[in-house]
């Protein structure tokens, strides 16, 4: 499986690098061939910023779709993991960021396109305007068996997933068996990355004691803007690449240092090809010329 | 919280922390206080001498809406009201930078919005 992707993405002429992780260890390769298949995530878009850190920012997000249209193999389907619109104050132009976002992102090939929030999205007025273009803010999936739940953890403004979206969670997991095969999707870092640059979610740490049990669990996120792996015990935390500006090394100063300077030849920029298999096959995709 | 190496004491603005801010006061020997202003996207000042061994208390303010105030080297966090005053005491415990910053997000510049207590020995 990973070879033939390998394969397929050199031909496609935009393959980046690959990395396997052991996803699903006690899932029985065997029982899960017929399912194998792949989609795409997408983060940090940030429409509507304006600034040096990203001076391409109008043509980055239509570059990207470019990118992903151009896969030799398309995807069965793709997420966008939060922060599709820059944030504003204004309502009015809250609104007409994601509008516009909406009509940039109708030029994907795969329709088949889940969406969640980030902070700049939907924390200076609690999602309202998020659900108005895009719908639910935490939902679940199911797709080849794997089993997808999409976590708010921006709604709030204090960066909480809240009692009631625990409960929800909690419930949800009730339904499934201890091996089932299951993909968190949200915009934080549900563990405590670098808590004193806020890169954490206040009660990220429930929500992981309620997936602990399960067996075959990987989370994806954004937020960070670049490329992380982290395990809490046996559950993969892998953050992906913005389409905007890459955010500094995580904690490698007290406080958060601004975006560093944009460096085009270190493909700080792109979206990520997820093969999921009885294991885990992410190649990286760089933004190029569209 | 693993992580905490510092003892901290978090005093609210509510009735019950008015009792709680009496006896703080009473425990902590002569802190010193250090005035903080939160309004979009910064606090003033935004870096912060302290001592070793020295209790310090911040006395919190915010002159727009509604921020946040965390300090997760020594585990605390507090919501900074207008016109309510937040004070939270700290005793640190060895040197070296430590940031506060606004957990609560208020626009565009919330990411920026932070400051360092610079500790000496």
């Amino acid at each position: 499986m990973k070879t033939d992707r390998r394969d397929f993405l050199r031909l496609a002429g935009v393959a980046g690098v690959t990395f396997t992780a052991g996803l699903f260890p006690g899932y029985r390769a065997s029982a899960q061939a017929a399912g194998n298949f792949h989609f795409v995530q997408i983060s940090d878009t940030h429409w509507g910023y304006k600034g040096p850190a990203n001076p391409d920012a109008e043509h980055t997000l239509e570059k990207a779709i470019v990118t992903v249209n151009g896969l030799a193999q398309k995807p069965d389907f793709i997420v966008f993991t939060g922060d599709l619109t820059h944030t504003t104050e204004d309502g009015t132009e809250r609104r007409a960021r994601m509008k516009r976002f909406k009509e940039i992102v109708s030029e994907l090939a795969v329709k088949d396109v889940r969406f969640m929030p980030g902070e700049h999205d939907a924390s200076l007025d609690k999602g309202a305007a998020f659900k108005e273009f895009f719908g639910d803010t935490h939902y679940t999936f199911d797709h080849k068996g794997v089993h997808f739940i999409a976590l708010d953890n921006v709604s709030d403004p204090a960066a909480k997933l809240g009692d009631e979206q625990l409960a929800w969670l909690a419930a949800d997991l009730k339904q499934r068996k201890p091996d089932d095969r299951i993909v968190v999707l949200c915009h934080r870092p549900l563990f405590d990355l670098v808590p004193s640059w806020d890169w954490t979610t206040a009660d990220g740490a429930k929500a992981i004691d309620l997936l602990m049990p399960y067996q075959n669990v990987v989370v994806f996120y954004g937020h960070i803007h670049q490329e992380h792996h982290h395990m809490t015990g046996h559950i993969p935390h892998h953050a992906a690449k913005s389409l905007i500006f890459p955010q500094a090394e995580p904690g490698n100063a007290p406080r958060r240092p601004p975006p560093p300077p944009f460096d085009a030849s270190l493909k700080p920029l792109g979206t990520r090809d997820i093969a999921v298999a009885a294991t885990i096959t992410m190649t990286e995709l760089p933004v190029t010329k569209a | 919280m693993n992580r905490r190496t510092f003892t901290a004491l978090l005093i609210g603005g509510s009735a019950a922390g008015g009792a709680l801010r009496a006896a703080s006061r009473a425990l902590a020997a002569d802190p010193n206080e250090v005035s903080i202003m939160a309004q979009k996207f910064n606090f003033t000042p935004d870096t912060v001498k302290a001592k070793v061994g020295v209790p310090i208390t911040f006395v919190l303010t915010s002159i727009d809406r509604v921020h946040g105030f965390k300090m997760p080297d020594f585990g605390i966090r507090t919501d900074i009201v207008p016109d309510e005053e937040r004070r939270v005491t700290i005793t640190p415990t060895k040197p070296g930078q430590f940031a506060y910053f606004c957990d609560v997000f208020c626009g565009d510049g919330h990411e920026d919005m932070g400051g360092v207590l610079i500790v000496e020995a």
